[in-house]
């Protein structure tokens, strides 16, 4: 009785093993949010004291056609980066499953998402680049005309999505993987036994009962998706003309570059909204949490 | 009894490998399916396989060779170039831009910088983690997800106000101030660490209570090192990531002593002439990036993998 009693209130020592990451939390992650949202409020350059504004940011930004603009290249991003690299994953996923079992091929897939973003933006501008690069030299020898990947205006964002795709098709693939052994064994050995084909298990088998896993993928590379920044800072640097000037790259100019902390703030403060509202209606959409296993 | 052993063992040998009725069977599919994977796999190590031969490019010549698939007069040249060790001379005569570059320097800001956040970060968390996993007291599940709304919030929202916070702290440009806001915790460490602590046998740790051991004893003699393989690849991971973070050291750290090897790759890149690029210094700059992480998945790539794996189905 008396070890149940001291079990139940280790609120003490619980406090003591707390105060490190509460530091952390309380100065880097609370705070700053708090003060972020204020800012978005205020007139603030770094140097003066910030000024409060109302709502006069926010008005600004609606009438902001740079903003408009940047939104619709940040979900033509999107679609296009989420949307291939969803399908390549599923299908790399299944393949590992069906075909593989090594780990080396596996740790293949993963390297590139484990290597840094500017490293692969900047292997990517090399082979993509126009006058000297592989890519360009190839369609040059089979004698068709050079792409301007990074230069053109129509070319820049899907060339950025996709090098995007290379760097994170194997890592999605792996977490698809990690769901498809989840699923029992006996249900293949049930589909064998009724004669499906390749494509007849994937469809009647391994979709439905991915779903919660590929559910929770999507969410995430969705979020992360969102805010794409390293690429674009190493390569086309928001060009040509705003081609690739996504929504974080605009927030980081804002503040960085012409020291608008108080509007930077606000584009931010509109960016954790959309995020949080496409996570929300995505769990809805998914049923995330639900499978469609019966047992 | 004697005979009954060999099969069971066959039946497992069989269910594990060779028989896995997730595995395809038909020969047809069998060759199309490796097919596709091995395309996976050069499409995937193609570009890095690039890297590596235009880093031992020589910078002139390849122009004259874009389809060569060998490096084009192989030389040390653009390595000792970016670290520093070429001079000016012997750069320019290789197509180097001239322009002083330190990427030893670089490497050792990142080295210490990722080091320190993943030391102290895992640390703190693992106590923090400890505290929601194996403590018992009122409100845990509720400061527990507390922390965890931290996940929901972007990055660049906190970037504003954090590179605020930290130019107050005067620690602009310096490796203290780019390694500050993460050595604490990170919601992501916290929950990993908790799930792993969940999986200790509390038997263990009731036993040690009794015995009159206190809780920081039972955490860092017990606790940790029940889970240290998995806090390890954790460890790991989060050093990968911080070795590979750009935004927010590319605004805190913008001296020569304070500059990491991605900020320093997005700099050499922006400053390199755009009618004539150094393309084998730049990628000789970033395979001097990539290699600690390539010699880290080749010591525990079995561990990383694992670790991804499981971080999707709970």
């Amino acid at each position: 009785m008396a070890a149940k009693v001291s079990r139940d209130n280790q609120i003490v020592p619980a406090m003591l093993f707390l105060i490190p990451a509460s530091i952390g939390f309380l100065a880097f992650f609370l705070w700053p949010t708090i003060r972020g949202i204020y800012l978005s409020f205020t007139d603030y350059n770094l140097l003066r004291d910030p000024t409060f504004i109302g709502f006069q940011n926010y008005i600004d930004i609606f009438n902001d056609a740079v903003f408009w603009r940047s939104m619709a290249v940040t979900f033509q991003y999107v679609f296009i980066n989420v949307g291939l690299q969803t399908v390549i994953a599923l299908a790399l996923a299944v393949l590992m499953h069906r075909f593989t079992r090594s780990m080396v091929i596996r740790g293949v897939v993963v390297l590139p998402y484990l290597i840094a973003n500017v490293i692969v933006a900047l292997v990517w501008f090399w082979l993509a680049d126009y006058s000297l690069g592989l890519i360009n030299a190839a369609i040059d020898w089979l004698g068709f005309s050079k792409i301007g990947f990074f230069g053109s205006e129509a070319w820049a964002m899907p060339t950025i999505a996709l090098v995007n795709v290379w760097r994170h098709v194997g890592y999605t693939a792996l977490l698809l993987f990690a769901g498809l052994q989840a699923i029992p064994r006996d249900v293949y050995e049930a589909a064998e036994v009724d004669g499906a084909g390749e494509f007849r298990v994937f469809r009647s088998v391994t979709l439905p009962l991915l779903r919660p896993v590929l559910a929770f993928v999507l969410v995430v590379t969705v979020v992360g998706s969102f805010q794409i920044f390293d690429t674009i800072a190493v390569t086309t640097g928001g060009g040509p003309v705003d081609a690739t000037r996504a929504i974080n790259f605009y927030i980081f100019e804002r503040a960085f570059e012409r020291f608008d902390f108080g509007y930077a703030s606000a584009l931010a403060v509109i960016l954790m909204i959309l995020l949080a509202t496409i996570a929300l209606i995505q769990n809805r959409l998914l049923r995330a949490n639900e499978s469609d296993m019966e047992r | 009894m004697s005979i009954k052993t060999p099969t069971k063992r066959a039946k497992k040998v069989r269910a594990s490998s060779a028989e896995d009725p997730a595995m395809a069977k038909s020969p047809v599919s069998k060759f199309f399916g490796r097919l596709a994977l091995a395309i996976v796999v050069i499409i995937t190590l193609f570009p890095i396989y690039w890297m590596v031969r235009t880093a031992f490019s020589d910078n002139r010549a390849m122009f004259g060779e874009p389809l060569s698939l060998l490096p084009v007069n192989f030389t040390l040249g653009p390595i000792e170039r970016v670290l520093g060790l070429a001079t000016p001379e012997e750069a320019i005569a290789e197509g180097g831009s001239g322009a002083s570059i330190n990427f030893g320097l670089y490497m050792l800001n990142s080295i210490i910088t990722a080091t320190l956040i993943t030391v102290f970060q895992i640390a703190f968390s693992a106590m923090a983690a400890y505290a929601f996993a194996l403590l018992k007291w009122k409100g845990r599940d509720a400061v527990f997800n507390l922390f965890l709304i931290a996940l929901m919030v972007p990055v660049i929202f906190t970037i504003l106000p954090n590179f605020v916070l930290i130019k107050e702290l005067g620690l602009l440009n310096t490796i203290i101030g780019i390694a500050l806001p993460a050595m604490f915790m990170t919601p992501f460490a916290i929950f990993f660490l908790r799930q792993f602590f969940f999986g200790v046998n509390l038997s263990i740790i009731e036993a040690a209570v009794i015995d009159g051991a206190s809780q920081w004893r039972i955490f860092s003699r017990i606790a940790v090192p029940l889970v240290w393989p998995q806090i390890i690849t954790l460890a790991l991971l989060q050093f990968i990531f911080y070795w590979n973070d750009y935004l927010w050291p590319l605004l805190v750290g913008t001296t020569e002593e304070s500059k990491l090897i991605t900020v320093g790759l997005g700099i050499f890149r922006s400053q390199t002439p755009a009618g004539n690029p150094d393309w084998a210094g730049l990628m000789a700059g970033a395979l001097l990036a990539a290699i600690p992480i390539f010699i880290l998945i080749l010591i525990f790539g079995k561990q990383i993998v694992g670790s991804i794996q499981s971080s999707g189905v709970k």
